[in-house]
């Protein structure tokens, strides 16, 4: 068998004469005609479109993405000023907006749909029922209705001049939850580099420590280094800048709270709305994976003496993952796009912004075209890095 | 392989296509209706349309009354109902022959420009981008109106320059939302915008206290403050008027003879105003001496006839509708709106029609 195994070459394939028999030739017709069809229907449509556009004198091209927008954005990640930026600038806004609700969304629906899979699999029969009844429920509920109903919700706080407050620092009103921030001062970078530094520093002595403990059987105790490394030093570092720490707290002035980091409740209904839904969906991706694991594999678990936290989490979970990655990239796909129903509730993301700017421009074709590319763009991302990862939990086999 | 790279090559492809379709749907699904057709017709390829048709499609707002909503019997009431009414008698003799299409503030120009609509009377304020960028005309003025702000009483605003740091409800896709942009702009005002497209949800958080003032215009407001019945009280419409909105409706580029149309409805309601014709007067006006009154209930001249419609087309429309002064006391008085600029040219307003004859 060893034998064997050495000597195998690499198959060369024959050479064969190119002979087209008529059953190939039909097939070439075929899709020459078929290719040849599908580019006529393409040509005959961007065709159609620019004489109709230009007989009835609509605006075409992307110029107006350096006009001056004067569309007012009510929350934005960068510096935006409706009568200085463009229209480009107004967009890619749009573009951060939607980001920013995809991602928080995506990690807190995986953590909240892992728990709540796992859950529906726990022997404590209460658990178990309120976990199942959770997914049949909240998968049920068109999303629109979660964010309208989340909206509205957040709306019955009362306002700012009577909000509900937790001491002088956290606000609850129906404009949203306004919390306390530090104010940014140079210090904090540099514990930021100090922090990344220990970190870069751990995971080097972390292979050291694993290649000692193949080599030994022995492991090293990394973990007072690992806490020196991470909190010591930084807070050396800010204590040697004169250890700055001035509180912002939101202060009620004028119509609004002032100063402070504000959460809006369209923001806030959004990503409430977008992870409780697509948690049900997550949580039975993950319940479906766990149990598709063998019983053996619990078994032998067992048999070694495992506690059940630890079967989870080493021996079922893992290869529970190969199974519940590419639906999970579906789901993830999922909460980009439905974050799109942001329109509805007034979160300005993408779909808001380039709608607003259409409507103010009237080029229609240039807006749509902008929000697939983006959308495309970020799902295409989404599925790269997924697929990535997926292969590289793959079980190895031939 | 290599078949699966050809099926590839072709879904690329004829997703390209699908795309294609969505996108040039605005252009492509009504080919090409603004080209005069037959030598016999009116010259007016949406005229012709409409009367193949035998109703005229008209895109209004449907949810701000006094301009366009369904009353309890499910009638569309208001003073854009009326004009494409108004229109309707003109083209087709009969002043019901109308399809009411209702469009959002964001679908209203590529309803217009596709042809799912004759005209937009659509509370709809004439800028020079909408008509230069959107291959739209204007077809004249309906509502001479304003960018105005609604607050409730309690929160003590005066004026609009108090708002500074207020948090204004705003639909997007609108001439308010660039009207207050300017306007805070100018003034060194800070804000913070909500944006809602649904009307009934900018309503709704307005009401709420989401926002501290609901902003469109004023016409809108005094609207929505006399929808609100008993508690319209608890509501103020601040004195400032921060920028001219003329409201008209408008029509797709490229069939003057439809425009034209259009525009000379318009005005010959306001002529009839003018001249004191009415609903009720108009048959009798056929014993009038006065030539501009015969003229323009087609008893002399053929204005009807220059237009392609029947020369006793303005009788219609006054027997349909009646005239503007008759159209504002049904539609907008109710809601306690001054006639001020709307009133005639020569009562102090800005109304008039050029002569017609």
């Amino acid at each position: 068998m060893t034998s064997v195994t050495t000597t195998l070459q690499p198959r060369v394939a024959p050479r064969r004469r190119i002979r087209l028999s008529w059953s190939d030739l039909r097939g070439i017709i075929w899709q020459v005609l078929i290719v040849g069809a599908i580019l006529g229907v393409i040509w005959y449509l961007v065709d159609n479109t620019n004489r109709n556009l230009t007989a009835r004198r609509i605006a075409t091209g992307f110029a107006f993405l350096d006009r001056v927008a004067g569309i007012p954005i009510g929350e934005s990640l960068i510096d935006y000023d409706p009568s200085i930026h463009t229209y480009g600038r107004a967009l890619f806004v749009g573009v951060l907006n939607t980001l920013r609700v995809s991602i928080i969304g995506i990690v807190l629906a995986t953590v909240l749909g892992t728990l709540i899979g796992i859950g529906r699999l726990s022997t404590n029969w209460l658990l178990a029922k309120i976990t199942a009844a959770y997914v049949e429920v909240m998968r049920d509920i068109p999303l629109l209705l979660h964010l309208l109903f989340w909206y509205t919700l957040l709306q019955q706080f009362p306002g700012p001049r009577l909000a509900l407050h937790i001491g002088d620092s956290v606000f609850l009103s129906n404009r949203g939850i306004g919390v306390p921030i530090v104010q940014w001062h140079d210090a904090f970078s540099w514990m930021a580099l100090a922090c990344g530094l220990g970190c870069a520093v751990i995971g080097l002595l972390r292979r050291l420590a694993r290649r000692r403990q193949e080599a030994t059987g022995h492991r090293p105790l990394l973990w007072p280094l690992s806490v020196g490394l991470l909190i010591v030093v930084p807070g050396l570092v800010w204590f040697g800048l004169g250890a700055p720490f001035v509180v912002e707290r939101p202060v009620l002035r004028g119509f609004n709270f002032q100063g402070g980091a504000t959460l809006s409740p369209e923001f806030a209904a959004l990503l409430i709305g977008l992870v409780i839904y697509t948690a049900a969906f997550i949580a039975e991706i993950v319940r479906s994976g766990i149990q598709a694991v063998p019983r053996g594999q619990w078994e032998a678990s067992r048999a070694l003496g495992l506690r059940r936290g630890a079967i989870l989490r080493r021996i079922v979970l893992p290869q529970a993952l190969r199974l519940i990655i590419p639906p999970m990239t579906s789901q993830y796909l999922n909460i980009t796009k439905n974050s799109s129903l942001a329109v509805a509730i007034g979160y300005q993301d993408l779909v808001s912004i380039a709608n607003t700017t259409l409507n103010q421009t009237g080029q229609a074709i240039e807006g749509i075209a902008y929000i697939m590319a983006v959308y495309l763009t970020i799902s295409l991302s989404i599925s790269l890095f997924m697929n990535y990862y997926n292969a590289r939990s793959a079980l190895t086999e031939r | 392989m290599k078949r699966h790279k050809i099926a590839g090559w072709l879904l690329g492809a004829g997703l390209v296509a699908v795309t294609n379709v969505v996108s040039s749907g605005v252009a492509w699904a009504q080919g090409t209706p603004t080209q005069p057709t037959a030598a016999q017709g009116s010259g007016s390829a949406t005229l012709d349309a409409v009367r193949q048709r035998g109703e005229v499609r008209c895109g209004v707002v449907g949810t701000v009354t006094g301009f366009a909503q369904p009353d309890s019997q499910g009638v569309m009431r208001g003073m854009d109902a009326d004009v494409c009414r108004a229109l309707a008698a003109a083209a087709l003799g009969d002043g019901e022959k109308v399809k009411f299409i209702v469009t959002t503030a964001q679908n209203r120009f590529t309803a217009l420009q596709s042809g799912e609509v004759d005209l937009l009377a659509r509370v709809t304020t004439w800028t020079l981008g909408r008509e230069a960028n959107l291959g739209t005309l204007f077809t004249g003025i309906n509502f001479y109106d304003g960018t105005g702000f609604l607050v409730k009483k309690s929160l003590n605003v005066k004026a609009a320059k108090e708002l500074a740091g207020a948090t204004i409800c705003v639909q997007p896709g609108t001439s308010t939302e660039l009207a207050i942009a300017d306007f805070f702009r100018a003034n060194a005002i800070k804000w913070t915008p909500i944006l809602i497209q649904d009307v009934a949800e900018i309503r709704a958080a307005f009401l709420s206290g989401r926002c501290d003032a609901y902003s469109t215009d004023a016409s809108g407001l005094a609207s929505f403050r006399f929808t609100q019945g008993d508690k319209k009280d608890d509501f103020i419409l601040l004195p400032d008027i921060i920028s001219k909105e003329p409201l008209g409706p408008l029509v797709r580029k490229g069939d003057d003879k439809w425009f034209d149309l259009v525009r000379w409805t318009l005005f010959a309601m306001l002529a009839a105003e003018e001249f004191g014709v009415t609903t009720a007067n108009v048959d009798a006006m056929s014993e009038s001496k006065i030539p501009d009154i015969r003229r323009l209930v087609g008893l002399e001249g053929d204005l009807g006839k220059a237009l392609g419609v029947d020369n006793k087309f303005v009788v219609t429309i006054l027997k349909a509708v009646g005239n503007y002064g008759e159209v504002w006391e049904r539609n907008i008085t109710p809601m306690g709106i001054p006639r001020g600029i709307n009133n005639l040219w020569n009562k102090g307003g800005l109304h008039y029609a050029p002569p017609m004859r």
